[in-house]
């Protein structure tokens, strides 16, 4: 659409910027203050300069913590976005069941994350939750609680159950955009199941794929209060993501300097990359 | 043959999906004692105790009530604000618009774990602590510009002329826009107003740190029960069983349009 060249917009655009910047601007700089400066309370503050983002960067724990978060969000792209493409080709397009998949499938994404953190805790105990008992009973060895591996694979596995629909969604919407036209061409074509994924289905979905993977990125990135109610990011801190680790530094040890520099630097990655991201949607649709 | 068997997949998924729902559901009509016996598939002494106890004790109902205040406050306040702006973004060019909806969407990138202490400080030094409006305020921060985004995308969808016409025809912009424009993306305000629910009901951690008593939201109390009052799985199943309800209410008026507006409109 060509738009028409108006400075006066900016008065539609204030509320909405007053309000962001009231809830985005004044808590950075209290971040930025504190990654700066040292405190002992009573409002005295000491000019630090660099020394916690020096010390942030040179730290292992902050080191494992992100390539724990890496791993994890790498595991979850490499999962959820397959499956939901899978499910999102084989869903009915017409007829009473779309309502009902559609409302089912979306059901996990209103559900708050404690109460899927504590539905999943009860799902996955050994002795007396429905997946637990199920596995130990066909003799799989499983307790989230004490062994790093099973902990991983539960919190990813929750991951994919809470979030998949999402991918799914944003597909359906896509390929429900494509006119039954190109279908008929095909098959005049002759043209494979594969042929038809390949050429007329995948790129519909290019728009809506970009999406889906910047808002899980985005979202699995930050990831909170799941694993933490799930594992309490243990057993011992396999399962710490950066949100877990940050908190635990900042309302736990009160280290508001390091987890200030840290919050900085977490912040800046998942920009860089949401940014690069960005950039080649944006690059695509003005083609 | 591919078309036959078709159904197996979502059937498959959507089996998948139900099941952790249902493990809660079943624990929340088990009593106490059932249910550290040891595991069993269907309630054997079928009770509705643990829902009494919810609906009976204030600091249990209270919660879902502070919930559903700060979420309603939230969605009202992020769709009217929002609404202005996506017309702005999506009709016309101005100084600075492209940084000006990148910035935005930073914000819905910001991890809330960074502004949880800020938040914290602000809002108390502003003396909106423990207020509803504080947690819907709060909640802004990444609502409003998902929102935005949302509206765009619809408002783009509708044809330049539709304005044109009316400005023609004498409309006012203001009564153009409340007259015309907005009962025709009426499905983009609706998605919207679902996404801006649907984010605020999740949210957990600003929600708590906000708030101590006088608006402590629902998941704060749960959390409250499952640490300082032993292990009671069964209150907790049906207090995490009742969670669901809201969403479900919602999706089913919006399920026409939920798979666009997870597009954010721009399908």
């Amino acid at each position: 659409m060509n738009k028409t060249l108006n400075q006066k917009a900016w008065w539609l655009v204030l509320p909405v910027l007053l309000l962001v910047a009231f809830n985005a601007f004044i808590p950075l700089m209290t971040v930025v203050n504190y990654s700066l400066q040292e405190t002992f309370g009573d409002n005295v503050f000491f000019w630090e300069g660099l020394t916690w983002f020096e010390g942030v960067l040179n730290s292992e724990r902050f080191h494992a913590a992100f390539l724990r978060q890496l791993l994890f969000t790498g595991m979850i792209l490499a999962i959820e976005v397959p499956l939901g493409i899978a499910v999102a080709l084989t869903m009915p397009r017409k007829g009473p069941w779309v309502s009902v998949c559609l409302v089912l499938m979306a059901l996990p994404l209103l559900i708050p994350w404690n109460v899927v953190g504590a539905m999943w805790n009860i799902f996955a105990l050994p002795d007396i939750g429905l997946l637990g008992y199920t596995l130990n009973s066909m003799g799989v060895d499983y307790n989230f609680t004490q062994q790093p591996v099973a902990a991983w694979m539960t919190t990813v596995v929750m991951d994919v159950w809470h979030w998949t629909s999402l991918v799914v969604l944003l597909c359906y919407a896509g390929l429900c955009s494509i006119p039954d036209a190109y279908y008929q061409a095909a098959r005049i074509d002759g043209a494979s199941a594969w042929a038809t994924f390949r050429y007329i289905q995948l790129p519909k979905m290019k728009r809506v794929l970009t999406i889906a993977i910047l808002l899980r990125f985005m979202d699995s990135f930050m990831i909170y209060t799941e694993p933490f109610v799930l594992t309490g990011g243990g057993p011992g801190n396999t399962t710490t993501f950066l949100s877990i680790d940050l908190v635990k530094i900042a309302l736990g040890q009160f280290d508001l300097g390091p987890a200030a520099a840290m919050s900085l630097i977490y912040f800046l990655v998942v920009l860089l990359i949401c940014w690069a991201f960005y950039t080649i949607m944006m690059r695509d649709e003005n083609q | 043959m591919i078309r036959t068997r078709q159904w197996i997949v979502p059937t498959l998924y959507i089996a998948f999906l139900m099941l952790p729902i249902y493990g809660l559901i079943s624990m929340s009509f088990k009593t106490t004692n059932e249910i550290l016996g040891g595991f069993s598939f269907f309630p054997n002494e079928f009770t509705l105790a643990n829902y009494e106890k919810i609906f009976t004790d204030p600091t249990w109902y209270n919660g879902y009530i502070n919930s559903l205040i700060y979420v309603v406050m939230n969605t009202v306040i992020s769709v009217s604000v929002a609404l202005p702006a996506a017309y702005a973004f999506s009709r016309y060019r101005f100084l600075g618009d492209k940084h000006l909806f990148f910035w935005l969407l930073t914000n819905r990138m910001a991890p809330p774990a960074v502004f949880a202490l800020p938040f914290f400080q602000l809002y108390s030094a502003i003396g909106l602590f423990d207020t509803h409006i504080a947690v819907a305020l709060a909640h802004c921060l990444f609502n409003i510009p998902l929102a935005v985004w949302i509206l765009e995308g619809f408002m783009s969808g509708v044809p330049k002329e539709l304005d044109e016409t009316a400005y023609l025809d004498g409309y006012s912009f203001w009564r153009f826009f409340i007259r015309i424009f907005i009962p025709t993306i009426a499905a983009g305000i609706g998605v919207a107003a679902f996404f801006c629910f649907m984010y605020s009901w999740v949210e957990l951690l600003l929600a708590k740190t906000l708030t101590s008593v006088a608006a402590k939201p629902i998941a704060a109390t749960m959390t409250r029960t499952a640490s300082t009052s032993g292990y009671e799985l069964g209150l907790l199943a049906a207090a995490g069983s009742l969670t669901i309800i809201p969403g479900a209410f919602v999706i089913y008026f919006v399920r026409n349009y939920i798979a666009k507006g997870f597009a954010l409109g721009r399908v």
